[in-house]
């Protein structure tokens, strides 16, 4: 048996809203497998994982906390991946604008005023965008591949971070501890609906920039420069666009946005900086991205439902004694089906049933 | 089963909650490693299983593990603090600020954090003083190295860490007043690879002693390998090297987590900070071995010295490595300086970051 | 001498799991395929690896089991992204979220143990020499193993006929399918030796490195030999070449450290990665040679025309 694929003659509208669902059936199916197999009970297992989450308000704000990271640095790396751009520091970048934003309520911590808290959103996406320079600067100038010297610059700046809140930064109320200065009030992100959780205005910031995106990348010339470029370098000079250019614009968004997320979750959830800042929201930020197929609208959803894998986890791990690492597989079976449930927007599969086989058929 | 006046309340408390408090006491634990680590969180979850024994189905304990500090921790704390837990213990020093937080909405649940330093009305702040244990090590080292230099795989510059090494230090130079020691800091507490091979460049530098801050058995191996001594780290170690650790800072958390339950059952429980030792148990030497009789003898009596209070590691004259006086002869730390070291005593071959 | 043989033969332990690594994914990246699950099959091989090991007694049926869980782990990534021509970035990083998951599941119970060496194995004569001696000739069969990899993989990538089909599929599938060569089957076949090469790194990791099982014990050296492959420009020699300059980096600054130069250990830390890069700019600055090199039709799925 092999599987064929054929190329539909346009994507298939159809698919394109059922695969989603199709993969989480199968997620479903092979999770009641899995977790059967384990001696735990399949409903109560899944039922901890997608439903619980939803059932309560706190909850839900967690969702947003968890969820606005990944959709802001995730709609940042659509348009560089989209360009052709391969930045996978992200990482890297949030942490600079952690630490950027920081300086003014760590180093001026004395000035209250209203304006601290824009200023330091700024600072944020400033430093983020121009830690992403760099290797948009290597590239264009010196034709060193991005997708190193952003990955090798994510681990400079957490041992920048690590550095600098055990020296120069260090609280100094904090019994030398690895901690900054915990922020005044005026530093903090406000919170939405503290009277029901904790979500701050970090889901805001990734709504706006979702739809801002959604909006360039559909209706403004930068979005078809973008698109085109991304396609054939060749075309887009035709049209005028220049190529170098293009990669700073890549970067600088990409660099800016998750800079914002970085500054945002320092100011909004942590409220001081501490040697580590980001559970890999810049990696995982790579698979929202191709999750939500580079559309920003997708990688709203797509954001969602990880950061929902995630809350989903704890509840099992919590509820039904669910180890953390069966958690983990579990994300990551979710992930490969709807994976592989996409192809079917574009291709047809046949299943092919002939005497010689393809060398490896069927995977691990 | 009968249930406590206490589970009563918590119960009606968190009702709005998915699932209440059942009959049985829920005490719950959050992890930032793996329960497996073979160290630092494993110490943990030794003592919830001791735990869990002493108290027979009159307790649960669930526990979360590799909670990452920040956002996910508060999340973390929340959930148990909705889901009926009573008393809750965090285990690492990232968790603090999310304790506070988490504790602050929920004033009848009771929180414990390990290793910080900020309490409040239902915070209470614990800790070990392994720098007790380090200070025995230290006596060992003195005695055993021919080279007369150790090396000390650090993890981070934190107080916690330097404290250990003056603590080693001065136990060394207490029996060998020229010793030295050699740090190596691979900033990560969990490394295997790193840690082998910080300790590979330690003895080609010419240590004979290893001893490390950092949880993994890999320089227990390295010494086997290259026949020379070394400590264990926050569990036994002595099946990675059998003929090669002279003794271990064991951390029994097990006893302190039993009184803890006991108190918060009877009523008794109050928020305090406390910083536990040898003598409470919460510290424990492993086996003395591969070492002369008379360098046991003398481990054995400092230890029994420390713990029944006649000895301090931290006990006067000490003078810092920049060479100022800190300690009068006889002046013994506080606790204040002593949690928040930042400083090397004389002897120490490596610059601390300021 | 001997200080020197004893910091080399330390150098070499640590660059060689990252060159086995990057030598199986250079191999998948000539073919056009970016393989981003390297970290999560150098995990489940040093997994499968300790745990046979332990099983069987006898190390090297471990190795060999964990060289064979590498490759039917990237199995998965091949089906889906060959097969199925899903997004070859995201299926990377899925496949290593799964394998750091699947892995700390299988080694649960394996955690702690002291585990068994692969000792290493003297070839007569030439292990006497002096320097070279001990570092060449004395070392367990992974080190050979990958010293093996760079001569093998220069003479298949340059010197064979297949090999050369390899490399016209990772230029052009489209023409490389035209003049029927079969670019599926090809590219099953180097992301299969990927898997092998990337198994074998983590089995030295949890034999011969580290004795032990630990959870993420690969701690990011997956993308480090992701980038190695990139640095190299995908040329095998440079490869070599690049894992031990890292190894060495990486080893100098813990010696730097030992001999208490009182520079802060996180600057220290962050020299291997910061050398990477100006040693890549380096190399890149001359466009045409790493165009040359470089793989055109990297990361693009291929689905054959009728």
């Amino acid at each position: 048996m092999r599987i064929e694929l054929e190329r539909r003659p346009g994507h298939s509208a159809l698919f394109s809203v059922l695969s989603p669902f199709i993969a989480l059936g199968l997620t479903v199916v092979a999770g009641a497998i899995m977790f059967t197999a384990l001696d735990k009970n399949p409903i109560d297992a899944l039922y901890s994982f997608f439903i619980e989450p939803l059932t309560e308000v706190w909850s839900l704000h967690e969702l947003a906390i968890k969820a606005a990271p990944l959709i802001l640095i995730a709609v940042g790396l659509s348009v560089c991946f989209r360009s052709n751009n391969w930045n996978i520091g992200a990482e890297g970048q949030f942490i600079i604008g952690g630490v950027t934003g920081s300086i003014l309520p760590i180093m001026v911590h004395q000035w209250d005023s209203w304006l601290v808290l824009p200023v330091m959103l700024i600072m944020g996406m400033i430093g983020g965008a121009a830690y992403a320079a760099i290797p948009a600067l290597l590239k264009t100038r010196f034709n060193t591949n991005e997708i190193l010297s952003s990955l090798m610059l994510v681990y400079v700046a957490q041992l920048f971070l690590d550095w600098i809140v055990r020296g120069p930064w260090r609280n100094p109320e904090g019994f030398n501890f690895p901690e900054s200065r915990e922020f005044d009030v005026e530093a903090i992100l406000p919170e939405l609906l503290p009277a029901s959780g904790r979500a701050d205005l970090g889901i805001i910031f990734a709504v706006v920039a979702t739809l801002l995106t959604w909006f360039m990348m559909r209706y403004m010339l930068r979005g078809f420069e973008v698109s085109v470029l991304g396609q054939s370098a060749r075309a887009g000079r035709f049209a005028g666009f220049s190529a170098n250019k293009m990669v700073f614009f890549a970067f600088l968004f990409s660099g800016a946005l998750a800079g914002l997320a970085g500054i945002s979750e320092v100011s909004g959830s942590i409220e001081q900086l501490q040697p580590v800042i980001s559970p890999g929201y810049g990696f995982t930020a790579i698979i929202v991205a191709f999750l939500g197929r580079l559309n920003p609208l997708g990688i709203f959803a797509a954001g969602l439902i990880l950061a929902l894998t995630y809350l989903g986890g704890e509840a099992a791990q919590i509820s039904i004694g669910l180890p953390d690492k069966i958690a983990r597989v579990f994300q990551g079976l979710l992930l490969f089906f709807v994976l592989a449930c996409d192809t079917l927007i574009h291709y047809r599969v046949r299943l092919k049933f002939v005497a010689h086989a393809e060398p490896a058929g069927e995977g691990a | 089963m009968k249930k406590t006046l206490l589970a009563i309340t918590a119960a009606a408390v968190v009702s709005l909650g998915a699932t209440a408090a059942q009959a049985a006491t829920k005490v719950c634990f959050v992890y930032v490693g793996s329960k497996t680590d073979g160290g630092w969180t494993q110490a943990h979850d030794i003592g919830r299983q001791e735990l869990q024994a002493h108290f027979g189905d009159k307790i649960e304990t669930p526990y979360l593990e590799n909670v990452a500090e920040g956002p996910d921790a508060e999340r973390a704390i929340e959930r148990f603090a909705r889901s009926g837990c009573e008393l809750i213990f965090t285990t690492s020093f990232g968790f603090m600020e999310p304790t506070l937080d988490v504790a602050k909405k929920f004033p009848d649940v009771k929180f414990e954090h390990a290793t910080g330093y900020k309490t409040s009305d239902n915070v209470t702040s614990y800790n070990s003083r392994f720098y007790q244990g380090r200070y025995i090590q230290g006596q060992i080292a003195g005695k055993i190295s021919k080279t007369g230099v150790a090396g000390y795989i650090a993890s981070f510059p934190i107080p916690e860490v330097v404290r250990g090494i003056n603590s080693f230090l001065l136990g060394a130079q207490s029996v060998n007043p020229d010793f030295k020691i050699k740090v190596v800091w691979v900033n990560s507490w969990f490394d295997a690879g790193k840690e082998a091979d910080a300790a590979k460049a330690l003895v080609d530098q010419g240590v004979d002693i290893l001893t490390q801050h950092t949880d993994s058995t890999a320089p227990m191996q390295v010494a086997a390998e290259r026949g020379i001594n070394a400590f264990g780290q926050a569990s036994d170690m002595i099946e990675a090297g059998p003929n090669t650790q002279l003794t271990a800072i064991i951390d029994s958390w097990g006893p302190y987590y039993i009184k803890r339950t006991q108190a918060m059952m009877d009523g008794t429980w109050k928020s305090q900070s406390t910083w536990d030792g040898l003598i409470d148990g919460i510290l424990t030497m492993a086996p003395y071995t591969n070492m002369p009789d008379d360098v046991k003898q003398m481990a054995m009596e400092t230890e029994a010295k420390i713990t029944n209070g006649e000895m301090h590691p931290f006990t006067g004259p000490v003078t810092k490595q920049d060479g100022s006086e800190w300690l009068k002869g006889g002046e013994v730390a506080d606790d204040g300086t002593l949690l928040g070291m930042n400083f090397y005593v004389m002897g120490v071959d490596d610059k601390l970051p300021q | 001498m001997e200080l020197i043989v004893a910091v080399l033969l330390t150098v070499t332990t640590a660059a060689t799991p990252l060159l086995l690594a990057a030598m199986g994914e250079l191999v998948v990246e000539r073919s056009g395929v970016l393989n981003l699950g390297v970290e999560g099959m150098i995990v489940v091989g040093a997994v499968v690896a300790f745990a046979m090991a332990q099983i069987s007694g006898n190390p090297y049926l471990g190795a060999l089991c964990g060289a064979l869980a590498g490759c039917a782990f990237s199995l998965l990534f091949g089906f889906l992204s060959l097969t199925l021509v899903t997004n070859q970035v995201a299926t990377g990083l899925a496949l290593t979220i799964l394998g750091l998951g699947l892995s700390g599941m299988i080694g649960e119970n394996f955690v702690g143990q002291p585990g068994v060496q692969l000792e290493p194995i003297a070839i007569p004569l030439l292990s006497s020499l002096p320097l070279v001696g001990p570092l060449v000739f004395n070392q367990d069969i992974i080190f050979y193993l990958s010293i093996l990899s760079v001569v093998g993989v220069s003479w298949f990538l340059f010197r064979t006929r297949i090999g050369l089909q390899l490399r016209a599929i990772g230029d052009s599938h489209g023409s490389a399918h035209a003049l029927g060569i079969s670019v599926i089957k090809t590219r099953y076949l180097a992301v299969m030796f990927g898997g092998v090469c990337a198994g074998l790194a983590g089995a030295q990791l949890s034999l011969v490195y580290t004795p032990q099982w630990v959870e993420n014990m690969s701690a990011g050296r997956g993308w480090i030999a992701l980038a190695l492959v990139v640095f190299a420009s995908w040329r095998p020699l440079r490869v070599l070449a690049g894992a031990y300059l890292f190894g060495a980096v990486t080893i100098g600054q813990l010696h730097a450290q030992a001999l208490g130069f009182g520079i802060p250990s996180q600057f220290l830390s962050a020299l291997p990665y910061l050398a990477t890069i100006i040693v890549l700019v380096l190399i890149s600055r001359n466009r045409r040679l790493t165009l040359m090199n470089t793989p055109a039709s990297l990361g693009q799925s291929f689905v054959p025309d009728r």
